[in-house]
C-alpha cells in the first residue's frame, strides 16, 4: 500500500504534463464546456447563447447544433443572430424522433458548437445511441462544444434525484463524461427567478408546489459542481506536482484500533460527512505481532465499518502514527477520528501515538473519541 | 401606511473579483425595476468596468456621503439618506466593506442591518473569502489573511444566497484582457490571489457554502421532514459544543472552527474561559486583553460566553461540560510537543484523560504552504 500511494516526483509529473499537452495540441482535440442547472428556466440557454454571442463578437465561428423546442423570450433575439444547424428527423416504421445532425456539423466544421440539452437518447438506427456520444464525436473532431444539462440527468445521481422528485429519469449522461469537461459552470438562480422565467402556467404551478424539491435539486447541483471542481483541482495539482492541501473539501479519516468505539465513531463520521458533503475514509494500520484478542477485536470493528458501507484502507508501516499521517496528508484529510489512547502513566512520557497525531497533523483536526 | 416587517436580504456570492457579482446584482435590479418595484442604488462600486456601469442605467442612485478623515475625503454609503428616501429595495455593493473612521457604524453589513430593520429589501454582493468562519481556510489556500470579514450569522439570516459562478479559466482570461483590473494591478493579482489553483479551491469553497446555505434554508423552513428524504428521517442527536478560550492567539481559530462545525451540525455552541478568581482581574494586562478580545470575538459570532471559576482548567472545563450535557470539547493544539506535555501547563492532555465521555477535538493550525 505504501508503495502504491507514493507520489511521483514533480519532475515526473512535469514531463507527463508536457507530453500530454503536446499530444493534445497535436490532435487539436476540441474543448467541452458544460453549463449545469437544476431546473428548466434557471437561465442555462440564455447563458450559453450569451457566451455564443460574445465569442462571435470576438471573431469565433459559432453555430447552434441543438436548441430546446421551446425557448424563453429573452433567448429568441440571441438565437436569431446565430446560424442554426437544425436537428434531423429520424423516422423508422415504429418510431419518430430527432437527433443532432452530426454529419452536417462535421461538414460545416465550426470552431464552436452550442448543444442545448445533453441528455437525450437518439432514435434507434443511428451510429450513436445517445446525444452525449454525438457530442464526444464532435469534440474528437476538434470542435469546441458548449452544452447544458440539468443535474437530474446525471446517471450516477438518478437514485438521489428520484428520492427528491419521486420521478424516474431514463435519459441520462454518465458523470465521467461531465467530469471530462474542460470547464463546468453552475447556473444558480433562486426560486423566484425560475418562477418568473418559467414557460407556462403548468410549470409555474408545478414549481410553486415543489419549492422544497427544487431547493434540494439546487443543493445537489451545487454539491456535484463542487465535487467536480475538487476532482479537477486534484488533477491539476497532481499534473503540476504541487503538494498542497487546501482543505476546501472535508475529508474524514476514521482510524480503526482494537479498542475504538467503532459504532459511535462511524455514526458521527457519517453525520459529519453528510453535513459537510464530505468524504469518509476508514483505515487501519496492519501490525505484525498482534495478539489473537486484538485481532478478533479488530475484525469485529472492520465488520462494523463494512456494514456501514465504508471503504476500508489497510495500511502498512512500522510506526502506526507516522503511517496514518502519511496517508492522511496524501489524501488531504481534514479531520482524523481516533479512539482514546490506551497508554497512561509513564508510557505517555515517551510520547504516545496520539501526541504525534496531534502535533504533526498540520491542517488536520484530531477528534478523540471516548472508548 | 401599513406597518412594514423586516426587509429581505439577498446575497450574490462569488469567489473572486471579476466573476460578475455586481453585474448579476444590477441585472436583477433592472428586472425588479421593470416589474414596477421602487428600487434605488444605495452604493455601487464601478471599478471602471464599462459593462457593469451600463447596467446602472435608469436606476436612481442615492448620492454617497462624504466623510473627512485625516485630511482626506472619503465616500461612504449614506444610510440615513436611503432611510429618508425609503425605497422598497436598495442595491448595496460590497457587503464586507469597512467604513472609514467617523462613520456611524464600523461595517457596511451593519448599515445593511439598519436598512433591513427599516423594512427595506437589500441586494448585496460578497466573496466567499470574507466569511468569518472560513478565515483560516482562506489563509491556508491563498496565504492571505483577510481582514474584512462578515460573521456567519449575518449571512445565515439572508433570505437567499446565490452563487455567481464563472470558471477560473474564463476569469483569468478576463483579467488578462484587462476587464477586471487595469493592467499593472492585474499582473500583480495574477501572481497572488489569482493563481489558478487558488481560484479553483476558493470556487470549491464558495460552491460548498452555497450548497450549505440552500440546505440550511430547507431545514429551517420546514422542520417537519419530508417522508421522501430518508436520510433526515431519523431523529437528530442533539449536539452541544464547548470551546475553551485562553490567551493563546490560536484561540480565534478554534472559535471559528467550532462555530463552523456547530452551524453544520445544527448544534449549540458556547465558549468558556477558566480563571482562579472567576473574573479577569488576576491576569497580567497582555493576557487579560487577549482573553477579552477572544470573548468579544466569540460574542460577535453569537456564541454564548462565560467565565468559570476554578484552579484547575481541565477539571473545571470537563465538570462544566458534563453538567451541561456537552458532547464535544474544542481546544487549541498544545504549544509544546510530546514528552513535555505532561509537565506543561497546557490542559489538552489532562482534558483528554478526564473527558472520557466526550468527544475532544484538537483544532490544528491551518497554514499556507510556503512557495
Amino acid at each position: 500500500m505504501a508503495a502504491e500511494i507514493r507520489r511521483k516526483t514533480p519532475e515526473e509529473y512535469l514531463r507527463e504534463c508536457q507530453a500530454e499537452e503536446e499530444a493534445v495540441a497535436a490532435e487539436s482535440k476540441g474543448h467541452l464546456k458544460i453549463f449545469l442547472g437544476y431546473a428548466s428556466g434557471v437561465g442555462k440557454s440564455f447563458r450559453m447563447l450569451d457566451e455564443a454571442r460574445r465569442r462571435r463578437e470576438r471573431g469565433q465561428d459559432v453555430v447552434v447544433g441543438a436548441m430546446q423546442p421551446q425557448v424563453p423570450a429573452e433567448v429568441e433575439p440571441l438565437l436569431r443572430k446565430l446560424e442554426v444547424i437544425p436537428l434531423k428527423a429520424v423516422t423508422t416504421p415504429d418510431s419518430e424522433g430527432t437527433a443532432i445532425d452530426v454529419d452536417a456539423l462535421l461538414r460545416r466544421r465550426p470552431s464552436v458548437c452550442i448543444i442545448d440539452g445533453l441528455a437525450y437518447d437518439n432514435p434507434p438506427g443511428l451510429r450513436n445511441a445517445t446525444r452525449w456520444q454525438d457530442v464526444k464525436e464532435l469534440i474528437e473532431a476538434g470542435i469546441q462544444v458548449i452544452a447544458s444539462i440539468n443535474v437530474q440527468y446525471v446517471a450516477e445521481l438518478r437514485e438521489q434525484v428520484e428520492a427528491i422528485t419521486g420521478k424516474h429519469v431514463t435519459e441520462t449522461v454518465p458523470l465521467s463524461f461531465i467530469q471530462s469537461a474542460d470547464e463546468i459552470e453552475i447556473v444558480d438562480a433562486p426560486l423566484e427567478a425560475s418562477m418568473e422565467r418559467s414557460l407556462n402556467e403548468d410549470e409555474l404551478v408545478q414549481i410553486q408546489k415543489n419549492q422544497e424539491q427544487l431547493s434540494r435539486l439546487r443543493e445537489l447541483a451545487l454539491v456535484v459542481t463542487a465535487d467536480i471542481v475538487d476532482y479537477q483541482l486534484n488533477d491539476y495539482l497532481e499534473r503540476h506536482g504541487i503538494k498542497q492541501s487546501f482543505g476546501a473539501f472535508e475529508r474524514i479519516l476514521v482510524c480503526i484500533t482494537p479498542r475504538a468505539n467503532m459504532q459511535e465513531m462511524m455514526e458521527f463520521a457519517q453525520i459529519i460527512a453528510k453535513r459537510f458533503h464530505g468524504e469518509l475514509i476508514v483505515a487501519y494500520v496492519k501490525q505484525a505481532n498482534i495478539s489473537p484478542e486484538d485481532q478478533s477485536a479488530l475484525d469485529a470493528r472492520l465488520a462494523i465499518a463494512n456494514a456501514a458501507g465504508a471503504h476500508v484502507e489497510i495500511l502498512e508501516g512500522d510506526d502506526p502514527a507516522e503511517t496514518l499521517l502519511e496517508f492522511a496528508r496524501f489524501r488531504g484529510i481534514t479531520q482524523l477520528f481516533v479512539g482514546h489512547s490506551q497508554r497512561t502513566g509513564l508510557a505517555r512520557f515517551k510520547g504516545s501515538p496520539l501526541d504525534k497525531l496531534i502535533w504533526e497533523g498540520r491542517g488536520i483536526d484530531v477528534c478523540v473519541f471516548p472508548q | 401606511m401599513t406597518e412594514q416587517g423586516r426587509g429581505k436580504l439577498k446575497i450574490f456570492m462569488g469567489y473572486a473579483a471579476g466573476v460578475g457579482k455586481t453585474y448579476k446584482m444590477l441585472e436583477e435590479a433592472q428586472d425588479v425595476k421593470a416589474s414596477g418595484v421602487d428600487i434605488v442604488i444605495g452604493y455601487f462600486e464601478p471599478h471602471g468596468r464599462q459593462d457593469t456601469i451600463a447596467k446602472t442605467e435608469g436606476l436612481e442612485i442615492v448620492p454617497r456621503r462624504k466623510i473627512r478623515y485625516r485630511d482626506s475625503l472619503f465616500e461612504e454609503m449614506d444610510t440615513e439618506a436611503i432611510l429618508a428616501r425609503n425605497p422598497q429595495v436598495s442595491v448595496v455593493d460590497e457587503f464586507p466593506h469597512t467604513n472609514v473612521p467617523g462613520s456611524e457604524r464600523t461595517k457596511r453589513w451593519e448599515d445593511v442591518e439598519v436598512l433591513l430593520a427599516a423594512g427595506i429589501d437589500v441586494l448585496t454582493t460578497m466573496n466567499i473569502q470574507h466569511l468569518e468562519s472560513l478565515n483560516d481556510q482562506i489563509w491556508q489556500i491563498s496565504g492571505i489573511r483577510v481582514r474584512e470579514t462578515v460573521p456567519d450569522w449575518v449571512v445565515q439570516q439572508a433570505y437567499e444566497v446565490v452563487m455567481v459562478d464563472l470558471t477560473p479559466r474564463a476569469l483569468l482570461n478576463r483579467l488578462q484582457r484587462g476587464v477586471v483590473y487595469e493592467r499593472q494591478k492585474a499582473e500583480r493579482a495574477l501572481q497572488n490571489f489569482f493563481r489558478e489553483q487558488t481560484l479553483v479551491a476558493l470556487r470549491e469553497l464558495a460552491l460548498r457554502q452555497a450548497a450549505h446555505e440552500v440546505e440550511h434554508r430547507i431545514v429551517d423552513g420546514d422542520t417537519r421532514l419530508s417522508p421522501s428524504d430518508g436520510a433526515h428521517a431519523s431523529p437528530r442527536k442533539h449536539h452541544k459544543i464547548l470551546v475553551l478560550l485562553t490567551s493563546d492567539p490560536k484561540t480565534a481559530m478554534v472559535i471559528r472552527r467550532a462555530k463552523r462545525v456547530s452551524d453544520f451540525l445544527g448544534a449549540e455552541c458556547f465558549a468558556v474561559t477558566v480563571q482562579t478568581t472567576g473574573d479577569l482581574s488576576g491576569l497580567a494586562a497582555p493576557d487579560r486583553e487577549a482573553i477579552e478580545r477572544h470573548l468579544n470575538f466569540a460574542r460577535n459570532l453569537h456564541i454564548e460566553i462565560r467565565i468559570l471559576e476554578g484552579d484547575d482548567v481541565a477539571s473545571t472545563l470537563v465538570d462544566f461540560g458534563r453538567r451541561n450535557q456537552v458532547t464535544q470539547l474544542f481546544l487549541t493544539r498544545p504549544r509544546r510537543k510530546a514528552w513535555s506535555l505532561a509537565f506543561s501547563s497546557d490542559p489538552a492532555q489532562k482534558v483528554i484523560d478526564l473527558a472520557k465521555d466526550m468527544l475532544v477535538v484538537i483544532v490544528s493550525d491551518r497554514e499556507p504552504v510556503k512557495r
